[in-house]
């Protein structure tokens, strides 16, 4: 709309040009403007009004009554336009003469910058005249940047006076601001480019001149310069979206499947992500500075194989097992030497190690908690159920489908929630065999409960027969025995979710509901078998650390004992070396640790993997073929093909996620095996879910549950740091392996740092701010403003809600007054008709009295429009 | 094919960029898909028009019950035949682009929606809708009886001024709630 008046006013001002110009030989010729009078006469006023030059105008309309012999109704216009003539004569006098008072107060701060656009606006006008007969009746757009550089030419003498430099600059701004709405407008394109086009002309003309002198320079470098920052920010931006990886097979599986499939591969997108950014920094920071600058490989026991193991340190099943070369290499946690500056840089090894693990998971929480934060405000947080049907309505379709097939199956899950809906809400208050719902529900809960607890013990078993295994010796065991407790794991993973699936069948829940305790009891299940694995896996490093205990002791005797061999004959030769290989060492429990996560996470790959080819590819391709000499019809009867199951595949991410997390810190190579991991699946899950499984029948928006699965995956973060975090803080680390030994605590690396490559006032001012004395109060300073933001919020939602039925209240208000004036209007309507009825009668009466007449017409024609504006006011 | 195909000028490139919530890929992509369309003899015309047929024949397009009105209302075709212009083809596109704000979303899927283009969503509007969202074939119809009771359940739920139908700020109202509109009302090249 404000496009549009600005067109008017050019044409206006156009127009009232080529007339003034005329009017000196013809005044009457201002009639020719009465085909847009009503604007004429506004923009006149307004002129008048500013300038105060309506004077002379005035004369001249008195003048022009007595002559005039328009009709009485077309009297005020054709006034309007005279009057304008006038005005305009006198503007153009000045123009020409140069000298109005007006200009002369303004011409001299503008003087400087003017002159040249003068001359510019003048070749312009030269120009234009030639069109001028043209112009002035024409009404296409297309000629719109010739309007606009008349008007340059027109502006510039004229106006400017302070208080209309004002006012250009707010136009200008408000062309701004337009041009960058633009996008938001639902017009056509074609009138947001001339818009557009006519904006930037607008604002390209106009920004040079409200500047002055050298500032005006500076004005227009800062506009060049912003112009080139916006296209700078819009290429960046383009190279952005150029960059997102996997756009194109989301997309594909996205036309197809709908968008809950998809968010599934967003998701693992996004992982990836956060898993890219945790392997740069373990790989930068950690891995690549000890290779490169830390002590070869063989220089220490800790990095060289030992004795015994040496033989089939290279075969490639030990390798398999992260044994051998494997477990003596930058990928896991014994490797690193307790060396405090490694290499020419003088890198602090222990302090990057240290910071690095505290660092990606102070990253993660970062993300999740940012991600949730914005995931909550697009939700808008509003009240859930109150449009349960309109949005069945209107948002239930997903434009994304592409495959007809998959519109089928939209199409009859519409269906079904449409008439689930509607018996819902038929039977919300009649509950029949509540007691038998009830029981099966508690039975169900109670087989569920059973299920979690026979796998943790299960996994319990399993973890402890490994070890009794692994005293006894690993070679003396089958393959099944070494790597009972990953498949013993992977297998419960795969199986109990179906169990649980069938179970909730009993409990007859809304399939959205059902969904909700499906996946938290999945969740539930993991978390168990997660920490019997970790509580077994503790009791191993206790283990370990008796162990280590013991040969410290053996340590000193096998020293002494080398030490008394070799004094014995020559007691000032050079101390004695051995090979590294050969030095008794202690079982590097961290080492320990990371191997086990290394090789769940293996196993775990291995086990999705072998699923999803045996279980998708391999059934579809039997049902596929089988389908041709079959009793029945295999597609669509019972094996069919699989559907892609969101949840549990979400579910199985997040988990790996946290087995990462857990085990980063002792095994550095871990991001770097996920990035790989994830990298793998995208492609392979992309291709099974094209090529072997079918859309789902229910099909469920992920959107909705997203925060859902995002609260997971941050119970899941803190629940696999705190077992980190705890054996950092608790346990000492091995005596003769990884970065702290030597140290009676890890985090022992800080006070290090903080007194030998700080100055002393710094330690002295950390003591002082690690004091409880400081710290406890500063903790509850934030538990008190986080029950504050807390409670503000709360407020906040409560003020939401009472707007809220304020403007109901409103809404009613208004309708009924709208009723009242409908009513009132019809009657006026009624009203003007009987008038209307009886205006001629009244005119054949009465001939004479025609000034009346007009005049009563006008008011009933004003009547008339008043109660249409009413009706058609009220019928939107 | 490919030298009048991809002959998009670049200022007026830059220009779509800036009136559309389209990447500059985008809009090189969308415009090769154009062309594609595009018969031999309409190449030559200044402002060519793709008839609505062969828009409904893009896979993007094919499956979606609303598709004809997506065309209707993009449109600026004066025969009111849903043949659309290079530049109707990216105001769809940039409508039903990622970025594109809920307010326009909401605006023209309200459009979509409103069948007899009298600007507000009446009972004959929802009806159609219905059937669209439920598909042609018979078994999965509702019953008249279920659509009944169907629209006067989102009459009463989202007309808030209750004339018995929903205009659009009621209907805005009622879309800039729902957490799955802004994520699904979306087409991708």
């Amino acid at each position: 709309r404000a496009k549009e008046k600005e067109r008017k006013k050019e044409r206006d001002r156009k127009r009232r040009r080529n007339v003034a110009r005329r009017a000196s030989s013809a005044r009457k010729e201002g009639k020719e403007l009465e085909d847009r009078p009503g604007r004429e006469e506004r923009r006149g006023r307004k002129k008048r009004d500013k300038e105060g030059k309506g004077k002379g105008g005035e004369d001249e309309r008195q003048e022009e009554v007595k002559n005039d012999t328009v009709a009485k109704t077309l009297k005020n216009f054709s006034n309007e336009n005279t009057r304008k003539l006038e005005q305009k004569e006198i503007e153009v006098v000045g123009e020409e003469d140069g000298d109005t008072e007006e200009k002369r107060k303004n011409g001299r701060s503008e003087k400087g910058g003017k002159r040249e656009d003068n001359g510019r606006g003048e070749t312009v006008e030269k120009k234009q005249k030639k069109k001028r007969v043209e112009t002035s009746a024409e009404h296409e757009s297309s000629e719109e940047e010739e309007d606009e550089e008349e008007k340059v030419g027109e502006e510039k003498p004229e106006v400017l006076s302070p208080e209309e430099l004002e006012k250009l600059k707010e136009e200008v701004d408000e062309r701004k601001k337009l041009i960058s709405t633009l996008r938001g407008k639902p017009w056509p394109m074609r009138k947001k480019l001339l818009t557009l086009r006519e904006s930037h002309e607008f604002v390209e003309k106009y920004e040079g001149a409200l500047g002055k002198g050298k500032s005006r320079k500076l004005y227009a470098y800062k506009v060049m310069m912003l112009k080139k920052w916006m296209k700078f920010q819009r290429d960046f931006e383009n190279f952005k979206t150029a960059c997102v990886p996997w756009e194109m097979k989301i997309k594909e599986i996205e036309s197809h499947f709908g968008s809950s499939v998809a968010s599934y591969f967003i998701f693992l997108r996004w992982m990836y992500g956060i898993n890219m950014i945790l392997f740069g920094l373990t790989f930068g920071l950690v891995m690549v500075p000890e290779a490169l600058m830390g002590r070869p490989y063989g220089s220490m026991p800790r990095k060289t194989v030992p004795r015994a193991d040496e033989a089939n340190a290279m075969d490639f099943a030990v390798l398999w097992d992260f044994g051998g070369y494997a477990q003596y290499s930058v990928l896991f946690y014994g490797y690193y030497n307790s060396q405090r500056a490694i290499g020419w840089l003088k890198f602090r090894m222990p302090l990057s190690y240290f910071l690095v693990g505290v660092g990606t998971v102070a990253y993660s929480y970062m993300v999740v908690i940012r991600t949730m934060a914005r995931n909550a405000n697009e939700d808008g947080g509003g009240d859930n159920n109150s449009f349960n049907f309109s949005w069945k309505m209107f948002t239930s379709w997903d434009y994304l489908i592409g495959n007809p097939e998959t519109a089928d199956n939209k199409f009859a899950s519409i269906t079904t929630s449409f008439k689930e809906a509607i018996l819902e809400e038929q039977e919300s208050r009649k509950d029949d065999n509540i007691h038998l719902t009830r029981f099966l529900r508690v039975l169900a809960n109670f087989l569920v409960l059973c299920c979690l607890a026979g796998s943790g013990y299960l996994i319990y078993f399993v973890v402890r027969r490994s070890q009794k295994f692994a005293l006894e010796g690993l070679e003396s065991h089958s393959w099944w025995e070494r790597n009972e407790v990953n498949m013993v794991m992977s297998l419960l993973g795969m199986f109990c979710p179906m169990l649980f699936d069938v179970i909730s069948a009993l409990e007859n829940y809304h399939p959205r509901i059902a969904l909700q305790w499906q996946l938290g009891r999945i969740f539930a299940l993991f978390l168990g078998n997660l920490y019997t694995f970790i509580i077994a896996l503790m009791d191993e490093i206790n283990l370990k650390r008796e162990e280590e205990e013991v040969l410290k002791l053996n340590m000193t005797i096998w020293e002494a004992s080398l030490y008394n061999g070799t004094l014995g004959v020559n007691s000032t030769a050079p101390p004695i070396t051995v090979h590294p290989a050969d030095i008794p060492r202690g079982p590097c429990w961290e080492t320990m640790v990371g191997q086990e996560f290394v090789r769940l996470i293996v196993s775990d790959t291995m086990t999705t993997y072998i699923t999803l080819l045996i279980g998708d590819f391999l059934r579809a391709v039997l049902v596929r073929f089988l389908n041709y000499c079959w009793c029945w019809d295999l597609e669509a009867g019972f094996p069919s093909y699989s559907e892609f199951d969101v949840s549990g595949n979400v579910l199985g991410l997040i988990f790996n996620q946290g087995m990462i997390w857990m085990g980063a810190f002792y095994a550095p190579c871990l991001p770097a095996l996920n990035v790989l991991r994830l990298h793998v699946s995208m492609y392979l899950q992309c291709w099974a879910v094209m090529c072997c499984n079918v859309p789902q029948e229910r099909v469920f928006k992920a959107s909705g549950s997203n925060n859902f699965y995002m609260a997971m995956l941050l119970v899941i973060l803190f629940l696999s740091t705190l077992p980190a975090i705890y054996t950092i803080v608790t346990i000492p680390p091995s005596f003769d392996c990884g970065p702290f030994s030597g140290k009676s605590r890890m985090f022992d690396v800080i006070q290090e740092t903080l007194e030998s490559d700080f100055p002393a006032w710094f330690g002295k001012v950390f003591s002082y701010a690690s004091n409880p004395g400081l710290v406890l109060p500063f903790l509850l300073l934030m538990v008190l403003a986080i029950y504050y933001l807390q409670s503000t919020s709360k407020s906040y939602k409560q003020a939401n809600l009472e707007l809220k039925k304020k403007l109901q209240t409103q809404n009613e208000e208004n309708k009924k007054k709208t009723k009242m004036a409908a009513l009132k209007a019809a009657m006026d309507l009624e009203e003007a008709q009987k008038a209307w009825s009886e205006a001629p009668r009244q005119q054949r009466n009465n001939n004479a009295s025609q000034q009346s007449y007009t005049g009563e017409k006008n008011t009933v024609t004003g009547h008339l429009v008043s109660s249409f504006v009413f009706v058609w006011y009220l019928k939107i | 094919m490919g030298t009048t195909a991809s002959q998009l000028r670049k200022d007026l490139l830059s220009e779509y960029q800036e009136l559309t919530f389209l990447t500059k890929q985008e809009i090189i992509l969308a415009h090769k898909r154009f062309s594609e369309l595009l018969s031999k003899e309409d190449r030559n015309v200044p402002t060519p028009r793709v008839p609505m047929e062969k828009v409904l024949s893009l896979p993007e397009l094919k499956s979606n019950p609303f598709r004809k009105r997506i065309c209707h209302v993009f449109s600026t075709s004066d025969m009111k035949d849903g043949s659309l212009t290079f530049e109707d083809f990216l105001d769809l596109l940039s409508a039903f682009s990622d970025p594109a704000t809920l307010e326009i979303k909401s605006h023209y899927a309200f459009r979509i929606f409103d069948f007899d283009d009298d600007g507000t969503l009446d009972g004959g509007d929802l009806e159609k809708l219905v059937n669209c969202l439920t598909g042609e074939t018979d078994d999965t119809r509702l019953t008249t009886e279920e659509m009944r009771q169907l629209i006067s359940n989102i009459l009463e739920e989202s007309d808030i001024d209750k004339d018995g139908t929903v205009n659009l700020s009621e209907f805005q109202h009622v879309i800039s709630r729902s957490p799955d509109f802004v994520s699904s009302f979306k087409i991708v090249l």
